[in-house]
């Protein structure tokens, strides 16, 4: 049934490596990747437990229709307890590492404990093995790509690994797969440098199949295809634009966060645009942007392809830099822009050419520098402590010494590898972190975005849109517009957001179908690969069973309803600018109304009503 | 009439979707390492390029069987493998000068394009038409239309200057 039913146990401190028949019943209860995942981390782990300890483990999956035709089926996770958030953590990426498992057998991995010595993980369909990776520990992703590579005489071979961020305990460090895709949020990597295992390298050749019923699956995956093609956002702007469509839309309805939040409009959106990516360079007459590029299976192509000027001062003399590489999505580009007030569209391309290369997140980069930035504009941050850099909003010099101290793990650079919340409690100014739950915002202010607002508050990896994305709703008017400067309405509009949500992102499919997609859409596929079973009303229960299992994960690990909130600039500094001028985050008014709609106590915990509703024990 | 794939780098994405329906056709499951076809990913250049055979009229792989499995399909064109009577010895691998014969160790006979009977898959899968089948005698027709506006414009400006 399009799962493999086959899952690989590596336990790192001893070297072992088993294979296990995958959890039928919960297989049923939480359809894969990210439900599966977490309901394997939540019975194997305390939620209490230290993210960076051996007694974490960590989660790679894949879900049913991850390797198959259905468009845009090539996604994975990575799940685990963050060391960012202290939460529940599962980083989405896409790419072809995520198919490349599955090809060979595998729903998931699952890495326990610690090895004593830097490791690499290889496997080669049945066959996995770990190997020492001591020639490659404190080196960039890139170089551990080549390296594996070359090693292994097989250019075919699919590679996830860390960078040296991730090594030096960086808080925000990801894990990139396929050199410019990432699970990149919540410090995902960071886990996996703790247990010395430096990358992943999969060669599957298998096949996945072993649909439900083949023929229903293609005309389901077929007509699916063509809807993506037929809608304006997924057929024609994602492949044009990318995800930096949005750039200059958000931008005009006041909810484009700037310099560190302080403001919702920034001048220099356009120069930052997925427009301006197309424009000719004036150096050299190139765009920025060279082409659109596919993950695994998918047929929007939203991913940017794109080069930096070799005059820039960024790269003068770094030929290494001087070729294509990925490029900025809308959200990097925001948070290394934006709300760092910079506009230089090849600063920003440079910095996530580094973010890629070394693997760190460059949304929790981005807003560390912004607040960085906010503190030395105060005078709580002084030359003595930058090492002489002065982080002024608006500098592009600032941002690409600050974004190469990382990578490095040198100077002011350990600072910054604390991501905001730490920086600001360690200056004296914790109002200044811009965070939920210790993640760092995305790129919709929430006074502007109402809705996104209390997403942000409530969902369980810390600040994120892409567990409850109501701008689609709010702004693009997908599936239907809602006003995005009320707070009437919101929080079942943010219910329904959240359980599609979790559901999609266990089916192995990319989320970015929704902007296309509805579960009507869905469905046919996954009955396809998995059985009749799986219906739009029975999704949205694995969904909302989903939700509330990842709730009841953060509950253990200490979380409490008074993390389920929103910093105070947002909620009591008006926006200045725009549409939302004069608003604030209305998200404590949303937040009863949410709670009862969950089916949770006014202290925000799921009733005994609701755990037995879902078939939570 | 003939018709011929004609591939269009310019438009592929790297989507693998050509691989996926290739392997489907063939091996009734979703991978790409049996497709007939293949997209190479030029990083540092930003390029995908899908590849597979041409279907040479003289084919070196059809000559360089010595078992004579490799055979022409006279409507579509195209040099099919008989697998009953491929012995898996893998001469056509060496002898075809694009490498797009090759071994499957799972079957141990060699695979390649066969143009699906006429109704090639990875046509039909591919999102962008960037692997299009075309009049086999008109594989230039769309770079033909592409130059002959381009001198047209130039000639139409020359005039106007």
């Amino acid at each position: 049934m399009s799962w493999t039913g086959k899952l690989l146990r590596i336990n790192l401190t001893s070297g072992e490596i088993t294979t296990e028949a995958v959890n039928e019943e919960w297989k049923n209860d939480y359809l894969g990747s990210r439900g599966l995942a977490t309901k394997y981390l939540s019975e194997e782990i305390d939620p209490a437990c230290e993210p960076l300890s051996a007694e974490n483990k960590m989660i790679m999956a894949t879900g049913p229709l991850t390797g198959t035709m259905a468009a845009t089926g090539g996604r994975y996770v990575v799940v685990t307890k963050g060391p960012l958030t202290n939460c529940i953590a599962c980083s989405n990426s896409g790419g072809f590492i995520g198919a490349e498992m599955k090809n060979a057998g595998w729903d998931m991995i699952i890495f326990e404990g610690k090895a004593l010595s830097p490791v690499y993980l290889y496997i080669e369909n049945d066959k996995a093995e770990l190997l020492p990776a001591d020639d490659i520990w404190g080196t960039s992703v890139w170089h551990t790509d080549e390296w594996l590579h070359n090693k292994h005489q097989d250019p075919l071979l699919r590679i996830a690994a860390v960078g040296r961020p991730a090594e030096n305990g960086c808080f925000y460090a990801g894990i990139v797969n396929d050199l410019h895709r990432a699970a990149g949020r919540s410090g995902v990597g960071t886990v996996m440098a703790s247990k010395n295992l430096k990358a992943v390298a999969i060669r599957g050749t298998l096949g996945v199949g072993n649909l439900a019923d083949p023929e229903g699956f293609m005309k389901a995956v077929n007509d699916g295809k063509v809807v993506l093609s037929e809608n304006p956002v997924t057929g024609q702007g994602l492949p044009t634009y990318g995800t930096q469509v949005l750039m200059n839309v958000i931008n005009e309805i006041g909810a484009l966060p700037t310099n560190n939040m302080k403001d919702v409009q920034f001048d220099g959106a356009h120069a930052i645009s997925g427009e301006a990516m197309h424009e000719p360079r004036k150096s050299d007459g190139r765009a920025n942007l060279t082409t659109n590029a596919a993950c695994f299976g998918c047929t929007i192509a939203c991913g940017r392809i794109s080069t930096i000027d070799q005059g820039h001062f960024s790269v003068a003399n770094k030929s290494k830099y001087w070729g294509n590489s990925g490029g900025l999505e809308y959200e990097a580009a925001w948070a290394l822009g934006a709300d760092n007030g910079v506009d230089d569209l090849d600063a920003l391309t440079y910095v996530n050419f580094i973010c890629n290369e070394e693997g760190f997140d460059p949304i929790t980069f981005g807003a560390t520098v912004a607040a960085a930035m906010e503190m030395f504009e105060d005078g709580d941050l002084t030359l003595e402590h930058t090492g002489g850099i002065a982080f002024n909003f608006g500098s592009a010099e600032a941002l690409i010494q600050a974004v190469d101290l990382v990578a490095s793990g040198e100077g002011f650079g350990q600072d910054l590898a604390l991501g905001s919340k730490r920086l600001c409690e360690k200056y004296g100014r914790p109002e200044l972190s811009m965070t939920v739950k210790g993640q760092e915002f995305p790129a919709y202010d929430p006074r502007g975005i109402q809705g996104i607002g209390l997403n942000y508050a409530t969902s369980n990896r810390g600040a994120c849109h892409v567990r409850g994305y109501t701008v689609a709703s709010e702004v693009l008017g997908i599936p239907e517009k809602t006003d995005p400067l009320t707070a009437e309405g919101k929080p079942g509009l943010v219910k329904a957001f959240q359980d599609i949500t979790a559901s999609v992102d266990s089916s192995g499919l990319c989320l970015f179908t929704t902007f296309a997609w509805t579960l009507d859409n869905i469905a046919p596929q996954i009955q396809g690969a998995c059985g009749d079973k799986w219906t739009v009303d029975y999704l949205l229960e694995v969904g909302e069973r989903i939700w509330n299992m990842e709730r009841e994960f953060n509950l253990k690990a200490g979380i409490t309803s008074a993390d389920d909130t929103l910093p105070p600039r947002l909620r009591k500094e008006a926006a200045k600018t725009g549409p939302a001028k004069g608003l604030v985050s209305q998200v404590e008014k949303m937040m009863p109304e949410y709670y009862q709609l969950r089916g949770w106590s006014a202290e925000g915990v799921p009733t005994d009503e609701t755990r037995k509703r879902l078939g939570l024990k | 009439m003939e018709k011929s794939l004609v591939i269009n780098p310019d438009k592929c994405t790297g989507c693998l979707q050509c691989e996926m329906a290739c392997s489907y056709e063939n091996e009734g499951v979703f991978n790409p390492s049996k497709s007939r076809i293949k997209v190479f990913t030029f990083h540092q250049e930003g390029r995908f390029v899908p590849y597979t055979c041409t279907q040479c009229s003289e084919a070196w792989c059809q000559q360089a069987c010595p078992v004579d499995a490799i055979s022409l399909n006279v409507v579509t064109g195209a040099k099919e493998v008989n697998e009953s009577n491929c012995v898996g010895c893998k001469v056509c691998t060496i002898s075809c000068p694009f490498g797009t014969i090759n071994y499957n160790q799972s079957s141990g006979k060699v695979i390649k394009c066969d143009l699906c009977g006429g109704d090639p898959k990875c046509v039909s899968a591919c999102p962008t038409q960037a692997i299009t089948y075309v009049d086999a005698d008109q594989t230039g027709l769309d770079k033909m239309r592409k130059w002959a506006t381009e001198t047209d414009n130039a000639q139409s400006n020359a005039t106007a200057n």
